[in-house]
C-alpha cells in the first residue's frame, strides 16, 4: 500500500491553457534557436545520432552548440513514463506518481553544509533581576556523518515527510570525495525506512550505491520493481548548458534504469530572464531537453520533470526563495508538466533567514501553502532548512512537519452532499428546538475521528512563546524512538561488498 | 451488584453518556445504558443517593477534570459529563428533598438586558448543573427587573450575570444597585463573568466575585461552601 500523501482535487493553476501552450511552443523555438551548449561529448554524440543539428564552438571540441527538433522533444515526452513508482525499504511508504494525478508527496531536503544545534540558555532581565527568560541560541557548525544519521533517524519518525533527501553534508575528517557516497547512501537507507533520494559526488561510486540498494532489496530485479534509490542531477546549468560531468552521471544513472529527476535551476534575472514569461519558455526547454537526452539513452527511464526557479535578490543578486515571484515559477511548473504528464519534482519552503523565527516561518507556510496548492508529485519542501538551503535545523523540521500536518487538514476535500446536508438540516432543527441551542454535544463523535483540526502542537502555557522549547522536546522524543535498521546479515554483506563505508557506521560491530 | 451500578454510572459520567442513545468514547458501550437509565436502577435497587452521588456521579466528575486538565478531554466531552450529572440530579431531586438532603445550593443565572450573547452563560449552567447546584436559567437580555424579581421570589444563594459586549456590561452594575435599593444584595452572592468583564471591574460595581470561565465559576461556588 503507498502513502497516501496530500491528494488536490483540483490544483490552483495560474496558467490557462493557452498560456501552457503558447510556453511550449516558445520552449520549442528556445530549442532550435538559440538551442544548447553542451560540455558534454557523449551528448551531444547521442543527440546528434538522433537527429539533433550540432556545431562545435569555436573549434576547440570541448563544447557544441546543439538544436533539438521539436520532433525529438515531442517522442521522448511521449516515451518517458507517466507513472512513477520510487520504492522504500518498507513498502509502505512507497510513492506512486502519477503525472496527471495532483497527488502531493513531501520530500526533505536538500544538502547543506551547515548544521545549526539549539541551545536553551537563561537570560537575566537586567533591570529586575527575579525575571528570567530561556531564549533559543543557535549555534552553526559543518555537518557530520552522525548528523546526517540523526536527521534520517527523526525524518523516519516525522509524520508528514514522506521521502527522504539527506539534508546535511557530511565533512568528518575521515570522509573524502571518494568514500562520500557510500557513506551518505548507508547512513541514510540505515536510518529511514522512506525512499531515497541523491545526488552523487563521485560517478566512481554509481554501482556501488546501486549494489547497495540491491543488497538490501535481495538483488537487481528486485531494485527494478522496489527502487528505493533514486537520483537527481543538474545536468542543465542555466541558461541552457549541458554540465560536462553531471550530464556524464545523468547517462549513466539512465543506462541502469533507475529514477531520475531532470532538473534545472534557473536565477530570474542572472541566468534567466526576470519576467515569468521569459524563465518559464527556458526552464522548460532547459527540463525538455534533460528529459529528451534520458530517453534517447533508455527509452522508458522513469523520470520527473524537476524545476528549481528562483527570483534574484535585488541587493545580493543571490536566491530569493522568498519571494513571491519564486512560487509563482514554481506553480507555472508544476502546471507545464501537468500539461505533458509528467511526474513534477518543485520545489517550495526555502526560505532566506538564517535562524528559525517569524520571517522563516511566514516565508516556508507562504510557498508550501500555494505550491502544494498546485499539485506537485514531489515536493522537495525543504524541511528544516534555512539561510536559501545552506543550512540545516532538525527542530526547524520538527516544526516544519507539525506546519505540514495543518496544511494536509486545510488541503482536504469538502464534505457536502446530500446525505451530509440532510443529516446537518435535521441537526440544525434538533437544537434550534432546545432551550440552550448549542451544537457542542455533536463535536464530540468528531473529537477523536479526526475530523476536527487540533490547537497548535507547540501551544506553550499562558502568554510565554515557548514554541521552540516544546518542538525541541518533541525533537528529543522522535530521536529516542527506535527505526528500523538494515538487518545485522544484509550489513555485513554490505559492509563486505562495498568499499569505503565508515566501521562505525555498522551499529553491529559498534554494538558488540 | 450496587457496586457495579455505581461503578458503571462512574465509568458513564467518564464517557459523557447521558442516555443509552448517546455514543460516548468507548465504542464499546453504544446502546448500553447511559447515566439516567442507570440511576433509575440504582434507585430501584434501594442504593443510597449519597453513594450515587460521591461514588458514581461526583467521582465521575473527578476523573473528567483531570482528564480536561490534562488535555486529554475537551470542553465538548466536560458539558457532555456535566450533562449526564445534571439529568441524573434531576431524577434524585425529588428523592433528595424527602429524605432531606439539601443542594450545593440554588443559582440563578441571566444574560444582562441588551445583551443576546448566551453561549458562556449556558456552558455556566450545565456546569454548574452537573457540579450539583440547583441552577435556574432565566435566559438572556433579561431586564434589570425581572432579575430583582427572582431574586425577591425564589432567594437563590447565588447569581451569576453574564455580558459580553462593553456596552452591556456595565447593566451588571445597574442589577447590583437595584438590588441594592430592594434590600436584596446581602442575601445573594453576585458573580459576574463574560468576554469583556475583568476582575477590576467586577470590584468597581461591587461583585462579590469574578469568574474567568465556566470551571472558575465552579470554583468559585464551591469555595462557598
Amino acid at each position: 500500500m503507498p502513502r497516501k500523501g496530500i491528494l488536490i482535487d483540483r490544483p490552483y493553476e495560474r496558467l490557462t491553457r493557452e498560456q501552457v501552450e503558447l510556453i511550449h511552443q516558445a520552449s520549442m523555438q528556445i530549442l532550435t534557436d538559440p538551442g544548447l551548449i553542451s560540455f558534454n561529448r557523449e551528448a551531444v554524440d547521442i543527440l546528434h545520432s538522433h537527429g539533433a543539428a550540432v556545431e562545435s564552438i569555436a573549434g576547440d571540441h570541448q563544447s557544441w552548440k546543439v538544436k533539438i527538433p521539436e520532433q525529438l522533444v515531442l517522442s521522448a515526452i511521449d516515451s518517458a513514463p507517466k507513472t512513477v513508482k520510487l520504492g522504500a525499504r518498507n513498502p509502505d511508504n512507497t510513492l506512486i506518481m502519477h503525472g496527471d494525478e495532483p497527488r502531493v508527496y513531501l520530500i526533505t531536503g536538500s544538502e547543506t553544509n551547515i548544521w545549526l544545534d539549539v541551545d536553551f540558555p537563561t537570560y537575566v532581565n537586567k533591570a529586575d533581576s527575579t525575571r528570567e527568560i530561556r531564549v533559543p541560541d543557535f549555534k552553526p557548525r559543518r555537518g557530520t556523518v552522525d548528523d546526517l544519521c540523526q536527521s534520517a533517524h527523526v525524518c523516519e519518525h516525522l509524520e508528514m515527510v514522506d521521502g527522504y533527501i539527506r539534508t546535511v553534508n557530511i565533512q568528518d575528517r575521515d570522509i573524502t570525495e571518494e568514500n562520500k557516497d557510500v557513506n551518505k547512501f548507508f547512513a541514510s537507507l540505515n536510518n529511514n525506512t522512506k525512499h531515497f533520494m541523491s545526488g552523487l559526488t563521485s560517478l566512481k561510486q554509481l554501482d556501488n550505491v546501486v549494489r547497495m540498494a540491491e543488497l538490501i532489496v535481495g538483488g537487481k530485479k528486485a531494485l527494478g520493481d522496489n527502487p528505493i534509490i533514486s537520483f537527481i542531477t543538474c545536468l542543465v546549468k542555466s541558461p541552457l548548458q549541458f554540465v560536462d560531468d553531471t550530464t556524464e552521471t545523468f547517462i549513466e544513472v539512465c543506462r541502469r534504469g533507475l529514477p531520475i529527476v531532470v532538473s534545472a535551476s534557473p536565477q530570474a534575472g542572472t541566468t534567466a530572464p526576470i519576467k515569468e514569461a521569459g524563465i518559464m519558455a527556458q526552464i522548460n526547454a532547459e527540463v525538455l531537453a534533460g528529459i529528451t537526452l534520458g530517453q534517447l539513452v533508455k527509452p522508458g527511464t522513469p523520470v520527473l520533470y524537476g524545476s528549481v526557479p528562483v527570483r534574484a535578490r535585488m541587493d545580493t543578486l543571490g536566491d530569493s526563495y522568498g519571494s513571491a515571484e519564486t512560487s509563482q515559477y514554481n506553480i507555472d511548473c508544476v502546471q507545464m508538466a501537468r500539461f505533458y504528464r509528467l511526474p513534477n519534482y518543485s520545489t517550495s519552503g526555502v526560505c532566506d533567514p538564517k535562524i528559525p523565527g517569524q520571517q522563516s516561518s511566514i516565508e516556508r507556510l507562504f510557498s508550501n501553502i500555494v505550491v502544494a496548492m498546485s499539485g506537485p508529485q514531489f515536493l522537495h519542501c525543504a524541511f528544516g532548512l534555512l539561510d536559501c538551503n545552506s543550512v540545516f535545523c532538525l527542530l526547524q523540521a520538527v516544526l516544519d512537519d507539525a506546519h505540514f500536518k495543518m496544511i494536509e487538514f486545510f488541503l482536504r476535500q469538502p464534505r457536502i452532499d446530500q446525505l451530509e446536508l440532510k443529516a446537518m438540516l435535521k441537526q440544525i432543527q434538533d437544537v434550534v428546538a432546545t432551550q440552550q441551542k448549542l451544537y457542542i454535544s455533536y463535536i464530540r463523535p468528531l473529537l477523536r475521528s479526526g475530523e476536527i483540526s487540533g490547537v497548535y502542537p507547540f501551544e506553550g502555557s499562558g502568554e510565554a512563546d515557548d514554541v521552540f522549547e516544546i518542538a525541541y522536546e518533541r525533537m528529543k522524543e522522535l530521536l529516542a524512538r527506535p527505526v528500523e535498521h538494515i538487518d545485522r546479515k544484509t550489513t555485513a554483506r554490505i559492509f563486505e561488498e562495498i568499499p569505503g563505508i565508515l566501521p562505525r557506521l555498522n551499529i553491529y560491530e559498534t554494538e558488540s | 451488584m450496587s457496586k457495579d451500578i455505581v461503578a458503571t454510572i462512574k465509568e458513564n459520567v467518564i464517557q459523557g453518556r447521558k442516555t443509552q442513545e448517546d455514543e460516548g468514547i468507548d465504542e464499546n458501550l453504544t446502546s448500553t445504558p447511559g447515566v439516567v437509565e442507570l440511576v433509575q436502577q440504582a434507585l430501584e435497587s434501594n442504593i443510597s443517593p449519597q453513594v450515587i452521588i460521591t461514588e458514581g456521579l461526583t467521582a465521575g466528575m473527578q476523573v473528567v477534570g483531570d482528564k480536561y486538565a490534562t488535555k486529554e478531554y475537551f470542553i465538548p466531552d466536560m458539558l457532555a459529563s456535566a450533562e449526564a450529572v445534571g439529568a441524573a440530579m434531576d431524577i434524585m431531586r425529588p428523592v433528595l428533598e424527602s429524605a432531606n438532603v439539601e443542594s450545593k445550593g440554588k443559582f440563578a443565572i441571566a444574560t444582562v438586558k441588551g445583551d443576546i450573547h448566551d453561549i458562556g452563560k449556558n456552558i455556566v449552567a450545565i456546569l454548574l448543573r452537573g457540579a450539583g447546584y440547583e441552577v435556574h436559567d432565566l435566559g438572556a437580555d433579561v431586564p434589570t427587573e425581572e432579575v430583582v424579581e427572582f431574586v425577591r421570589e425564589e432567594k437563590p444563594g447565588y447569581l451569576g450575570l453574564s455580558a459580553l459586549l462593553t456596552t452591556t456590561m456595565t447593566e451588571m452594575g445597574v442589577v447590583i444597585e437595584a438590588l441594592e435599593e430592594s434590600k436584596l444584595r446581602s442575601s445573594v452572592k453576585v458573580l459576574v463573568g463574560g468576554a469583556a468583564v475583568s476582575n477590576e471591574f467586577a470590584q468597581e460595581i461591587g461583585a462579590d466575585a469574578y469568574c474567568i470561565d465556566a470551571f472558575d465559576a465552579v470554583k468559585v461556588l464551591d469555595s462557598y461552601q
